[in-house]
């Protein structure tokens, strides 16, 4: 078996990889050596997680047809689904850590603060394409349906970099790294789309 | 395989050699995927703890000025207070500035004093490490919502203007940090117009809180935490106290200060420490004290309201903040 086919093994590796950034922010925990404000750094570091995997689900269809790595679309929802996991760690470490559990106060937070709603916003359009992320559910859909509704990562990824930048005091430099890369991966469609359209 | 029946035999890689090697490749693979995450993430975990490299300053405990802590409040430990610091011109990271400011040349060092003053001079590091030091531990607030209590060595600004002798005309202090670009190459990116400027009026410079720390826990300060010689104002927000100070002038208007220069909407020239005004993007009712779990309550003025509330009688707040 190829490298390409083995699908077997790219899912092990994914699975692998993905985890490993949570394993080792554990690990760093147990022994007490999440810095000084750990509550912040592990914000902070699942939040950008969640748009590192966001990012790269976004560039699968640009390495398929740039690069003919075919074999990537059948890893792409398992990409996707950590961008889930990490997304949900966000969520409960700011609901634990900064707010206390103290989940009414969320509420006035979401209202009072464009921050905080454009990324519950970005998390709560996530919610259902984890849901439909199963076989079963492309089946029940078909295809054309699930592929428009999983379109959603294009605002979900949008978003999620709004909501770096708007959080950021003065240096903008990686939300604008992640504002760069996204608006490169997005375009390109753009510049698929409107080429096919051109040449019909 | 049975078009493969022309290839010699002995050109037919052995099943056994095949899966040793397709058993390396997936090995290497897994190797070299793993070291990268990993890689990746230690880049942007915290940093391990520093130690103090600071010599010891001879100082006095001063309870009468000193800030009593609450029973359930202790101090930092040295590896957080010089391991957690917001120097933008060293890096925009807080774990990340200790190693960054590590070569930072801080002896010789000299501070100009001067503008509205009888006697403008300029004085250097030697002498101001023989001014007659006290400790004082105080609470630190910074904007955004953590805190620490920290073990300062140091003297009274009050007692280093009193020496350049303030004119009558004088209304305000001007602070400024040194800056250079060649030990501060992140400084490009710190998203603020640098030098970084602060200021006081004059009667809060003159406050008897008011510090110029010279050390911590004992010793000469960290080049992290603002060496050789930095501001300490307790009842105002973290980044009004300024660091690594070279230049302080007496003025007769509301100086320039960097952060409201940056956002006028977020960061007012007073920046007392206020539960009741939320900064535009988050809460300042509670605080994060660093070492703990939970949250605490944010006190006004930072719990210093009996000494510094009368400063600001009659102001209104909400407006100078």
């Amino acid at each position: 078996m190829t490298f390409t086919a083995d699908s077997r093994f790219h899912r092990q590796l994914i699975v692998f990889n993905g985890l490993l950034p949570s394993l080792l922010m554990v690990v760093d925990g147990w022994r007490g050596k999440l810095g000084a404000n750990p509550v912040e750094f592990v914000t902070r570091a699942t939040g950008v997680l969640t748009l590192v995997f966001l990012v790269l689900t976004l560039l699968v269809t640009p390495l398929r047809k740039l690069m003919g790595w075919n074999w990537l679309l059948k890893q792409r929802r398992l990409i996707g689904l950590y961008a889930f996991y990490y997304s949900v760690a966000h969520l409960l470490t700011y609901l634990i850590g900064d707010r206390d559990w103290q989940i009414l106060t969320v509420a006035a937070d979401v209202v009072k603060r464009p921050f905080i709603a454009v990324g519950m916003l970005s998390f709560l359009l996530m919610v259902p394409l984890a849901v439909t992320s199963t076989n079963a559910m492309i089946k029940r859909m078909g295809g054309k349906r699930w592929a428009q509704l999983h379109r959603l990562t294009y605002l979900i990824t949008i978003g999620g970099v709004i909501h770096y930048y708007l959080i950021v005091k003065s240096d903008i430099t990686y939300p604008l790294f992640f504002a760069v890369v996204t608006a490169l991966l997005l375009g390109y469609r753009v510049w698929v789309s409107l080429a096919k359209a051109k040449s019909n | 395989m049975s078009g493969s029946s022309k290839i010699p035999s002995s050109e037919i890689t052995p099943e056994e050699t095949f899966l040793n090697r397709r058993f390396f490749m997936k090995s290497a693979v897994w190797a070299g995927s793993s070291v990268a995450t990993a890689g990746l993430y230690r880049a942007f975990a915290p940093r391990p703890e520093v130690a103090s490299v600071g010599s010891v300053i001879a100082s006095v405990a001063e309870p009468a000025v000193q800030s009593v802590l609450a029973a359930n409040e202790k101090i930092n430990s040295f590896g957080e207070i010089a391991g957690y610091n917001n120097y933008y011109e060293f890096s925009t990271d807080k774990s990340e500035v200790a190693d960054k400011a590590r070569n930072f040349v801080t002896n010789p060092w000299a501070v100009e004093v001067g503008g509205l003053v009888q006697s403008p001079r300029t004085f250097d590091l030697e002498e101001l490490l023989k001014m007659e030091s006290v400790e004082r531990t105080y609470r630190f607030r910074c904007v955004e919502g953590w805190s620490m209590v920290i073990p300062w060595v140091g003297f009274p600004l009050a007692k280093l203007l009193s020496k350049v002798q303030p004119m009558s005309q004088a209304t305000h202090v001007a602070f400024e940090t040194y800056y250079d670009l060649k030990q501060m190459p992140d400084a490009g990116s710190a998203g603020i117009d640098l030098p970084y400027v602060e200021g006081l009026r004059l009667d809060e410079a003159m406050h008897p809180l008011t510090l110029m720390a010279t050390g911590l826990y004992g010793k000469t300060l960290p080049n992290q935490n603002g060496a050789p010689i930095r501001l300490v104002v307790p009842w105002k927000y973290g980044f009004k106290s300024i660091k690594s100070v070279v230049k302080i002038t007496l003025t007769d208007k509301e100086p320039p200060t960097t952060w409201n220069l940056a956002n006028p909407r977020e960061y007012g020239f007073y920046s007392n420490v206020n539960p009741t005004v939320d900064h535009p993007r988050w809460s300042q009712a509670r605080e994060r004290r660093i070492g703990e779990s939970g949250t605490r309550e944010t006190f006004m003025f930072n719990g210093y309201a009996e000494q510094v509330a009368s400063l600001y009688a009659g102001m209104d707040l909400q407006t100078h903040f």
